[in-house]
Formats: structure tokens, sequence, C-alpha cells
């Protein structure tokens, strides 16, 4: 595997009035693979997420993603990059006014010239690769699960076939069984797509199946990078609460047992 | 694939009478025109298909070739074997999530007149069973009127009420302005310029002021209350409360109804006022009507039955404000669009009704010769 370097945070600084969220921070993310953030509340993680995908921008410090500097980047490359990722929202973000098969054909319509029936098709195909039967696709958000809002939101980040996918607490607020099923399907997608994913979340099964490399922010910088493994030997104050405690053991065991499928890298 | 945004648009060429030579990126943003260049290939047994210029695809790419090599009954030849598990996975999904053809649906227009008139009946009656209920609330909070909840009954007074005074005062003196100003032509032509003490005073006293305070307060506060109801619904606050033990007709439309019932009359008196200063004002520009003369006109001409008919339909009014408006934000389901459609709602159909009972309220005075 190459380590070309999908995003790259040098020294961002960000802060909200007195409040200082990220102090020189700086991160990395490799090509094709599955990233996680991790950190308590107030630990500016949805902060990272959305300076990396052009919500918001750092006080100081260089974000390049795809090999774009996004401090100098102009409307039009900004656009361009913006058809290369796929976003999905802590709660679905999923337009209410459009049922979910025109949610997911939303950014083919306005980005492609592909005629309507095919979008049509390709966006009920991607629904069901995010797991839900054809007839949700006529459904409106308002009529959806959280589970079933969470992978129609997913099946809408895929719709241009990004490149890069960046997921806001994919599991949280689904029951065990929901979540183990978007583990799968994250699995399932980044073999299939050659998807770099990079997430949010704290849900711990999902960072020991799913996740290549974990980075763990603690005030203001990233206090440690790398495999749950690895992080399960360092000894810091910041890190050891993800590794103490029955549920992480639990999903600890849980991970190991099923028998390297979280570092077996695609090829 | 990362090399996508750089390289050429989806080609086909004809090569020989049998082979069809595929290359470029087969990537959604490159796909134009190739899909109904696609459809016209004629389906020949034997066709070759040869993928080997094929640079880059994603999902819409093998699933236009998934189909092309389904219809043709032709297998991809020399295809990059980093494209081929992507392939067959549209391969699996092709036969099992083909959306379903939706049925034209379309009605007659009788059809449609039908459901339209079924939907107002439906509303109609489904208004009716709220003011209803909300009738019942009222009567065990008049009953036990430590119950109440006063505070909320004063902030809305506020809101409603005090808050409006401006844009109201300002409406009906410029309407008290604008009846002056067109009688004014009229009247000066017959000699009978005092006469227009009785055209304002009548007017603005029985029908604009009551009128225009009304409209004002469906559009300022009926929206309101539509839009704050009908958000607590889509976020469930309302089923919150449900769960609390509290009953969200007392807590969110008893206050409204009682706030507004007070502040809509006294908005009326502060109307009244306003629109005969405006006519006051103009009566002397225009025709030479002093200040004393009309008040002392107005006293003669405008009985105390005229000024007291207007102000009796304001609290009618008001109920009818605050009924519909609530009733549309309880209606909402869904989200923020919804929220968006009942607001509107609110006020349309709360303008209508005042109207219609102003009517109504027309007819019943003529009868009783008021």
């Amino acid at each position: 595997m190459s380590a070309e370097l999908v995003i790259e945070f040098k020294g961002v600084s960000t802060r909200f009035g007195a409040h200082v969220v990220h102090q020189g921070l700086d991160l990395s993310v490799r090509r094709a693979e599955v990233f996680a953030l991790v950190g308590g509340s107030g630990s500016g993680k949805s902060t990272l997420l959305r300076e990396m995908i052009l919500l918001q921008r750092p006080d100081s410090g260089s974000i390049r993603v795809l090999g774009v500097e996004l401090g100098q980047s102009s409307a039009a490359d900004a656009l361009a990059l913006r058809q290369r990722w796929g976003v999905m929202f802590q709660h679905g973000g999923l337009f209410g006014a459009l049922t979910v098969r025109e949610n997911i054909g939303l950014a083919l319509r306005e980005h492609t010239s592909l005629a309507d029936p095919l979008i049509e098709e390709l966006a009920a195909w991607k629904l069901s690769l995010a797991g839900l039967a054809p007839e949700v696709g006529e459904q409106y958000p308002a009529e959806l699960s959280g589970g079933m809002l969470k992978r129609a939101s997913l099946a809408r980040a895929l719709a241009l076939d990004p490149e890069l996918l960046f997921l806001d607490e994919p599991t949280a607020g689904l029951d065990p069984l929901a979540a183990a099923g978007v583990d799968a399907l994250l699995r399932r997608l980044r073999t299939l797509l050659g998807l770099t994913i990079v997430m949010v979340t704290h849900d711990l099964d999902l960072l020991w199946q799913v996740a290549d490399r974990v980075a763990v922010l603690a005030d203001g910088k990233v206090q440690g990078v790398g495999s749950m493994a690895e992080l399960a030997a360092m000894d810091h104050p910041a890190i050891k609460p993800y590794f103490d405690g029955a549920r992480a053991r639990s999903a600890a065991s849980a991970a190991t047992q099923h028998a390297g499928s979280p570092s077996s890298k695609p090829s | 694939m990362a090399s996508s945004s750089r390289s050429a648009e989806a080609s086909l060429a004809i090569a020989g009478p049998q082979g069809l030579h595929l290359a470029g990126s087969w990537t959604s943003l490159r796909l134009a025109g190739i899909a109904a260049r696609l459809d016209a290939v004629p389906a020949n047994a034997g066709t070759e298909l040869d993928a080997s210029g094929i640079e880059a695809m994603d999902t819409a790419g093998a699933w236009l070739l998934q189909k092309l090599t389904r219809r043709l009954n032709a297998p991809l030849r020399r295809l990059k074997p980093e494209f081929a598990p992507l392939l067959a996975a549209v391969a699996k999904d092709l036969d099992t999530h083909l959306p379903a053809a939706t049925p034209a649906s379309s009605t007659g227009w009788l059809a449609q007149l039908g459901q339209l008139s079924q939907q107002s009946l439906l509303q109609g009656g489904a208004l009716l069973a709220f003011v209803g209920e909300t009738a019942v609330v009222l009567a065990q909070g008049l009953r036990h009127p430590q119950r109440l909840r006063w505070r909320p009954v004063l902030f809305n007074i506020r809101t409603a009420g005090w808050d409006a005074l401006p844009i109201v005062g300002l409406l009906s003196f410029l309407l008290g302005v604008v009846v002056a100003y067109q009688g004014a032509d009229q009247l000066r032509r017959y000699g009978a310029n005092i006469f227009v003490v009785d055209l304002v005073g009548v007017s603005m006293l029985r029908e604009f002021a009551p009128l225009i305070t009304a409209i004002i307060i469906a559009g300022r506060s009926g929206s309101a209350y539509a839009a704050q109801i009908g958000t607590m619904a889509v976020t469930e606050e309302i089923d919150a409360m449900r769960t609390l033990g509290i009953v969200p007709l007392e807590q969110l439309v008893l206050p409204k109804l009682l706030a507004l019932m007070l502040a809509l009359p006294l908005l009326t008196v502060f109307a009244d006022t306003m629109g005969l200063l405006g006519g006051m004002l103009m009566a002397r520009a225009q025709l030479g009507v002093g200040y004393a003369e009309f008040v002392d006109r107005l006293a003669k001409a405008v009985g105390m039955s005229t000024y007291l008919v207007g102000l009796a339909k304001a609290p009618v009014f008001a109920a009818v404000i605050v009924m519909v408006g609530c009733h549309q934000g309880f209606r909402t389901r869904g989200g923020a669009d919804s929220v968006g459609r009942q607001t509107t709602r609110s006020v349309v159909q709360a303008i209508f009704i005042v109207i219609v009972v102003d009517a109504l309220f027309s007819i019943i005075f003529s009868a009783l010769e008021l």
C-alpha cells in the first residue's frame, strides 16, 4: 500500500472567542484506510471534521485534502473537491421535502448529465448497497426509523462515488444489531469501492472492528495515533479510558476473536 | 480511480464488424451521452466487447457496462482486473434491485374534485373537534382558575398585544387617512363636507378597525402560533408533554386564547383612535373641517352601538386566529417543510374565516337593527 496522504493537517489552530479548540494540531490520513477520530465531548472532533469538509475554516495552519490546499482554494476548486467526497451527517441531513430516492439522486442530477431513468436506477442501487429495501426509496425521511435514516444518508453520501467518505457518528443512536450491520456495511463498501473513510465515533465495537487507525484528541492536540492494538499499549491518561472498563474489554475481546479482520487491508 | 478527475470522457468505438471498443473514464461525471449510444448498439449475436481502454470506473459506469453485457449477451474482454469486483457486485444486484416501475397515477378531474372536497370536509371537521376539545379544557380551567397559567398569559399579551401596537396604529392611521381622502372629493361636490365625520367614524369603528387589526394579528401572531407548535410537534416536545401528564392544550393553547381575547379588543380600541385621528387630519387638510368641529359632529353622528358592534367582533376574531393557528400547528407531521406549509395554511385560513365571520356579523347585526 502506498503511503499517499489524502488528508494532511499541519499546525492547525482553531478558537471560538477565548476558547481554544485546536492548538497546533497535526494529523494525516492515508489513502484507502479507515481512520477514526475519538475524544471526549468538546475535544473538537466535530470541528475537525467540519474543517475537513469546508464547512469551517481554522484560524491558522494548513489543511490539504486530496491534494488541494483548503485555505487557498477557489470556488471552482472547492466545487470540484466537494464532488470527490461524500458526507454522512449525524442526524442524516436528508432533505425532508424529497423522497429518499430523490435525495440520493440529487447530486447526480445536479452535477452529471445522466438521463433521469438511469439516475433512478443508480439511486435504487445505492439504496440497496446501503442495505435498504427498494420500497424505502419512495418514502420521505420523516417516515424512516433512526437506523434507516443513517443508511439512507450513507446512500446519499455515496451518490457521486466519492473517493473519500466522512461519517459523523455512524452508529450513534442505533441498536446493537443495526450498529453491527453498519460495521459490516462499511467493511464491504471499503473493499468494493476502495474508499478512504474518516469517521467520528464513540462506538468501541466499530473502532475495533473497522478502523485501521484511530486518533485520540484531547487538549487541542492529537494525543496518539495508531491501530486500536497499538493504542492499547500506550500509557496516556487521555487514551487509557478507551481500554479500561467492562465495555472496552468486551469490545476488545470480541475483536480479537474476529481473527484479524480489522487489520487485513484490501489489496 | 484516483486520477479520474483529469481523464477522458467515456467513449465507444466500432472496431470491425463485430467488435466494440470501450475506452476512457466510465465515471458518473464523464458518462454524458454514452448511455444513449449504448442503447443504440444492435444486439447482434457474437459481438465482442473490448474493455482494455477503460481507465477508470465507478458504480455508474459499472452499472451501464453490466447492463450492456446483459443485453448483448457478450462477455467483456481484457477488462483491467481492478474493476472486476465492482462489476461482479453490480451483476449480483442488478437482478434483485431494479426499481419497481412506478404506476402512472393520473386521476381524472372529477376524482380530484372529490378528493379535494373530502379533504376540506375532513379538515373542517378536525378544526371543529379541536375547538370542542379546547372548549372543554377552557371550561375546566375556568372552574379551577388557580390551575391556569397566568405568566404565559401575560407574556402572550405582551408579544401579541403590546408589541403589535406600532404596526396596528400606523396601518389604521393610514386607513383613516385614505377613507377621508377618498370621500373628500365626493362630499365636496355636494357641499356636504361635514359628513366626512360620519363616513370615517362609522366605517372605521364598525368595520375597518376590527378587521385590519384581526388581519394584522393573524399574520403576525397566528403564524407564530402555528410555527411554534408545529416545531414542537416535529421535535416530539408535544409527545413529551403528554407523557409527563401535561395537557398540551392547557399549556399551549389556553394562555394564547385568553391573552388574545383580551389583547385584540384593546388593540381594536387603539386602532379606532388612530383611524379617527387619520380621518381628522385629512378632514381638516382637504375639507376644512376643524378638529373641534370633527369631535363635536362625531359625538352626534356615531352612536355608542356602532362602537360596541365593532368592539364585540374582536374577541371572536381573536378566538378564530388562535384556534386556526394552534390547530394547524398540531397538524404538523414530518419536518421543516411541513412546518412551513402549516404556517402558511394557518394564516390563509385565519384571514379567510375572519372575513367570513365579519360578513356573518353584518347580517346578524342588520337583522337585529343595531
